[in-house]
């Protein structure tokens, strides 16, 4: 904020706090944010390169490392496709039609951020684990989910399924349906519609959700961490390679991997900042 | 092209929006619907247009039943209140929009799609860049492009919800001379919604008067104004002095005054007396029907408006009359007030 000072100093001050006041918040706020922040971020950097760039590289091109790395883009492929698909769906739905059990369905959206993550994979363990109500029949037909990439895309798909439909319900209800039937009674067939009406005026906030949502698949630990069966160079994702090379002291690699994780992190958030700009263009004109 | 609505009924939930409305439209007739919110006028407006069912009646266009087909078969341009403009496409996009989704058969080249945007945006008269977007333009620009719009698939009836309820006065002024004109040289049988009694009675060929989702009156707007046939026609339209009044053995009472005016056909029981308010003379003293004191009186204009008190027995009754302007009038005055028409409704119970 550009404040412009004013020449009497009495004026100044009856418009804001005092000197004092002033500095000991804005220090309160740089101290937290460095200790919080900017601290773990450096760490996490200065121990992946603590012997060198040479031991970084050979870290990450570990088998072990690079198939936890596979696998992770992987599954976050799977779940951001399959949110994008079932949210936009979703958010359609619950935005421009009125039906029975509304409010249900908008609480169902939700419940995935309010279960714990642990609970979500233990959910996938009870359907399909051996004992589960799945499980005998899909052993004997050779289908295996728990323990391989099916149940890993599962529970990533399930805590990760609230953003995209969250960020596109509000905004969709914003926009209203008239530019839905201005194009029907204009002669568009519904499909057309879709197509060149609605899904052209949330497309910023389809890429925002798809953003955060990769974000958080690609993070995802306690839900994954429940039905992955840690099978090594098979089933660890980046952030369970991470806690299992820590756990043996091979702190190199680990940190090496969780830089990668802070990395995509970042550009996440510098993508993230650019399209909050463009999703208020998007956003109709609060007074016409 | 004629519309036909026969006993259409539409409920949302307990809500009675429209309550056995039958309306005739004729050909190349520009008709307004004019009530209160939730009179139900854009509710019939848009089961018209297909964009809502109604739970009961017919809608018939030129002795077809328009029921069968959807919105987007029944060839009628509708324009939205806030405009609807698709706010990711450009002008000259939004126009072209109703030709690029015809079916493939007849869908024009685009080549003859540009001359008829071409055509359109003359017909509204919006110059400038095609190339520009809705957020870019001013309200009367985004609504004449939305009218454009709407006529660019050559619309049989063209229908408008409120199209300038949005706007501000002098835009709106201006806009409902041009829509008069517009719809002069392109005759297509319309219907507009408004609030706006103003905007109804100036532009439309006939009005609908439309309460509680039932038709109060239809007429042309001079009818509606100088003979309403229901005690809210008569308050809703123009402005009007209203009196309880009981009328018992063809004699009217304002009170304990026995009032000099005949009751006509009016029954007996308890009425509204209704006066528009440029019917009142003031004569002299004694002679009129009313005696009162002047309270204020608010001259500007053609006319000064005066607040008077009637001497009625045991209560007081302000009313507000239009006097003109050489009329010596001054709070503290007696005066003597003479309608010079008057109608009596039963009052409602």
């Amino acid at each position: 904020m550009v404040v412009n000072r004013p020449r009497t100093s009495s004026a100044h001050e009856c418009r804001t706090e005092p000197v004092w006041v002033r500095w000991t918040l804005i220090t309160i706020a740089v101290l937290f944010l460095t200790v919080f922040v900017v601290l773990p971020l450096v760490v996490v950097f200065t121990e992946a390169f603590s012997r060198g760039a040479h031991a970084y590289l050979a870290a990450l091109s570990e088998p072990e490392a690079l198939s936890a790395i596979r696998l992770t883009l992987t599954v976050a492929a799977i779940s951001v496709g399959l949110n994008l698909v079932f949210g936009v769906i979703a958010a359609w739905a619950i935005a421009k039609f009125e039906f029975p059990g509304k409010v249900l369905l908008i609480t169902l959206v939700d419940l995935p951020f309010s279960v714990s993550p642990v609970i979500s994979g233990l959910v996938f363990v009870l359907l399909f684990g051996a004992q589960g109500y799945f499980g005998t029949w899909l052993q004997s037909h050779g289908i295996q989910i728990l323990f391989a990439v099916p149940g890993i895309a599962l529970a990533t798909t399930f805590v990760t399924f609230p953003f995209v439909a969250r960020e596109l319900i509000p905004l969709m209800q914003e926009q209203g349906t008239q530019e839905e039937e201005a194009a029907i009674s204009l002669g568009a067939s519904g499909l057309r519609t879709f197509f060149r009406v609605t899904i052209p005026n949330i497309k910023w906030g389809i890429l925002y959700g798809v953003l955060l949502c990769n974000a958080r698949a690609m993070g995802e630990f306690g839900a994954v961490s429940v039905v992955s069966g840690h099978i090594r160079g098979e089933t660890n994702t980046m952030p369970l390679l991470v806690e299992i090379l820590y756990n043996e002291y091979q702190f190199v690699a680990s940190f090496a991997i969780a830089s990668l994780l802070a990395f995509l992190a970042l550009v996440t958030l510098i993508v993230k900042t650019v399209l909050e700009s463009q999703l208020e263009e998007g956003r109709p004109a609060s007074d016409d | 092209m004629t519309i036909e609505v026969r006993n259409i009924v539409k409920t949302f939930g307990a809500f009675t929006a429209l309550d056995h409305v039958d309306l005739r439209v004729e050909t190349g007739e520009l008709v307004a619907l004019l009530g209160p919110s939730g009179s139900g006028k854009t509710s019939l407006l848009r089961i018209i247009a297909g964009l809502d069912w109604p739970d009961d009646g017919a809608v018939i266009f030129d002795g077809e039943n328009a029921l069968e087909r959807g919105a987007g078969e029944r060839h009628v341009g509708f324009v939205f209140q806030h405009y609807a403009l698709f706010r990711h496409m450009s002008v000259f996009e939004n126009v072209a929009f109703g030709l690029r989704v015809q079916p493939r058969a007849i869908r024009k080249s685009e080549d003859q799609i540009r001359t008829r945007v071409k055509e359109l945006r003359d017909l509204v008269q919006l110059d400038g860049r095609g190339d520009r977007y809705p957020s870019q333009l001013s309200g009367g620009q985004r609504q004449r492009i939305a009218l454009a719009r709407a006529l660019a698939i050559e619309p049989r009836i063209l229908l408008l919800d409120e199209p300038f309820g949005a706007l501000d006065a002098k835009v709106r002024k201006e806009l409902r001379r041009w829509l008069r004109q517009l719809h002069d040289e392109i005759h297509v049988t319309s219907i507009f919604v408004t609030h706006d009694q103003e905007e109804a009675l100036e532009v439309a060929n006939r009005v609908v008067v439309m309460d509680k989702g039932r038709i109060e009156q239809i007429g042309t707007p001079g009818d509606v104004y100088d003979n309403p046939a229901t005690a809210f026609v008569h308050g809703f339209i123009g402005e009007s002095i209203v009196l309880p009044v009981q009328v018992s053995d063809g004699k009217v009472r304002l009170g304990e005054k026995v009032l000099n005016l005949e009751p006509r056909d009016a029954a007996s029981g308890p009425s509204n007396l209704f006066i528009r308010r440029h019917d009142v003379s003031i004569v002299p003293n004694g002679s009129g029907v009313f005696d009162g004191d002047v309270k204020h009186v608010r001259a500007f204009g053609p006319t000064q408006r005066a607040d008077i008190v009637l001497h009625n027995g045991e209560t007081e009754t302000l009313v507000e009359i239009d006097a003109p302007r050489d009329r010596d009038l001054k709070p503290g005055d007696v005066v003597s007030l003479q309608p010079r028409r008057y109608r009596l409704f039963p009052a409602k119970s």
